[in-house]
């Protein structure tokens, strides 16, 4: 078994010197619910890890009207999960943490990592990505802020650039009237990845019309994607059965989903034509009178095939 | 090289030379001679090694033990004391909530935690509660019962 040494970084500086000190031998881990996993893989064999537990401020979740929700990254998925403002606020990254593995890895398993790991299938990406997340980083030349749509490049890569730590995702404040919900389609209820995930968030304006509509899949394409053909379809129109049917049509068209074990391409691409429909139709249904009470958002956050 | 850690176990302040890559499960299971958590998978999926930590369940074995230093981690064998079992141990036991019993102590680890933050709870808060605890005896059913029987019990002694 590969041996690493063990960094404990108390301050964001000391953390950017340690990884600038450390070079290509030494990685970050947060909640290390993947990092032990591809360690003991022999996947990742580092020299030694600077462990962000102990920087102090970096798990903060905070939202006011003006700027909206800020997450530390180093917040856990099951501080979102039950965080009052975001079920009420943000609920399809509610459903997103709701529909993440077990309590037990939830409790560990930070937002930023999520993100980091940048798997396809990350089941909090598809939301922070329908409510236009910014991400703060913070590397040896400074603070960079970058849209998380340019933040994944493949499965696993993303925009860091190496000795750079992402420190924060922002989420403007969604205007009124919107609604949202994320869906994970996965065989097992419970502990499986999603073999599709799916996010709709949508705001309507006074006369009914939808205003802003923001569509965005997991675990179809080689990163978490937004579907923005579809979402013009919709936008200015109103949100009829035709309309959404024809949205999440357009969706499913934009996928390049691969066959794997949860699932085959095709039967991934026609799963993103039915849960896009259905997390729009929520998203419609709920955006007048606020969201689902939190018991049916984790009911219909979690489709499993059997 | 080992490195000095503490952890809070069980109530008791520990001092312990520990591996800079080991799991808070191997700190457990090698360092402080606590066997109660198990190791099933090793990978986060069974829930065998589910510990307290600062009163939350998590995965013992996805945890780095050097970064839980100062932490006050409960394991099953911190909940009898010498007199009794505690209410969740003891209606696994009067439910039948157990067969071979390599889940349990997880189980009633993660049932522990949840009770502690949902006194109250639905079956299906329960059923919720452990998604993460892999029990290949019992199918789950007399373990649900167990867990809403110590939450009733646990209300009535309030
Ligand atoms: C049993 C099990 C079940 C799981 N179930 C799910 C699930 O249902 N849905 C899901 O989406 N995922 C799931 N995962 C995957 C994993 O838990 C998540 O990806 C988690 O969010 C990773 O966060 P972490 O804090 O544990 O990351 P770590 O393991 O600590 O780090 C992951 C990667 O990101 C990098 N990184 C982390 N934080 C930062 C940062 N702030 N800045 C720069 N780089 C950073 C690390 O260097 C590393 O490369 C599961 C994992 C396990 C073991």
């Amino acid at each position: 078994m590969a041996r690493f040494n063990y960094l404990e970084p108390h301050s964001l500086d000391e953390a950017l010197r340690m990884l600038a000190d450390g070079g290509d031998g030494v990685r970050l881990v947060a909640g290390s619910t993947d990092f032990l996993i591809r360690w003991r893989t022999g996947f990742w064999r580092p020299d030694a890890v600077v462990c962000m537990q102990h920087v102090p401020g970096l798990d903060a979740i905070s939202f006011n009207d003006a700027d909206g929700l800020s997450l530390g990254a180093m917040a856990t998925v099951q501080a979102i999960e039950q965080h009052d403002v975001i079920r009420q606020r943000y609920p399809a990254l509610a459903a997103g943490a709701t529909a993440f593995a077990g309590v037990q890895v939830r409790n560990l398993a930070t937002i930023g990592g999520n993100a980091c790991n940048a798997s396809p299938a990350g089941d909090t990406l598809p939301a922070l990505l329908a409510y236009d997340a910014q991400c703060r980083i913070v590397g040896p030349a400074g603070e960079r802020w970058l849209p998380l749509t340019e933040f994944f490049q493949g499965p696993g890569r993303t925009a860091l650039q190496p000795g750079e730590i992402l420190t924060e995702l922002r989420l403007p404040p969604p205007p009124p009237r919107t609604g949202g919900l994320y869906i994970k389609h996965s065989p097992r209820g419970a502990m499986d990845i999603s073999a599709i995930g799916a996010a709709a968030v949508v705001s309507l304006a006074d006369d009914g019309a939808c205003r802003r509509v923001s569509i965005a899949l997991g675990a179809v394409a080689p990163v978490p994607m937004r579907a923005n053909a579809a979402e013009g379809r919709l936008i200015g129109q109103q949100p009829t059965a035709a309309n959404i049917a024809e949205a999440a049509r357009i969706a499913a068209q934009s996928t390049n989903p691969i066959s794997d074990v949860r699932s085959g391409a095709g039967y991934r691409r026609d799963m993103v034509q039915v849960l896009t429909q259905r997390t729009l139709q929520h998203a419609v249904a709920t955006a007048a009178g606020g969201p689902a009470p939190f018991g049916e958002l984790r009911r219909l956050a979690l489709q499993t095939a059997i | 090289m080992k490195q000095p850690l503490q952890l809070q176990i069980n109530g008791e302040s520990r001092q312990m030379l520990v591996e800079p890559f080991y799991s808070l499960l191997d700190c457990l299971r090698d360092e402080a001679q606590l066997t109660g958590a198990k190791k099933g998978c090793d990978e986060g999926d069974c829930g065998a090694c589910t510990v307290l930590m600062d009163g939350q369940p998590v995965t013992s074995c996805l945890v780095l033990a050097h970064s839980a230093h100062h932490a006050d981690i409960t394991t099953i064998e911190g909940l009898a004391s010498v007199a009794a079992l505690s209410p969740v141990q003891r209606a696994f036991v009067e439910h039948g909530g157990l067969q071979c019993g390599f889940c349990i102590p997880g189980l009633i680890m993660s049932a522990t935690g949840f009770l502690q933050s949902n006194p109250n709870p639905t079956e299906e808060d329960v059923r919720f509660a452990i998604g993460g605890n892999l029990c290949r005896c019992t199918g789950y059913a007399r373990v649900v019962e167990a867990i809403m029987a110590a939450a009733a019990e646990m209300r009535a002694a309030q």
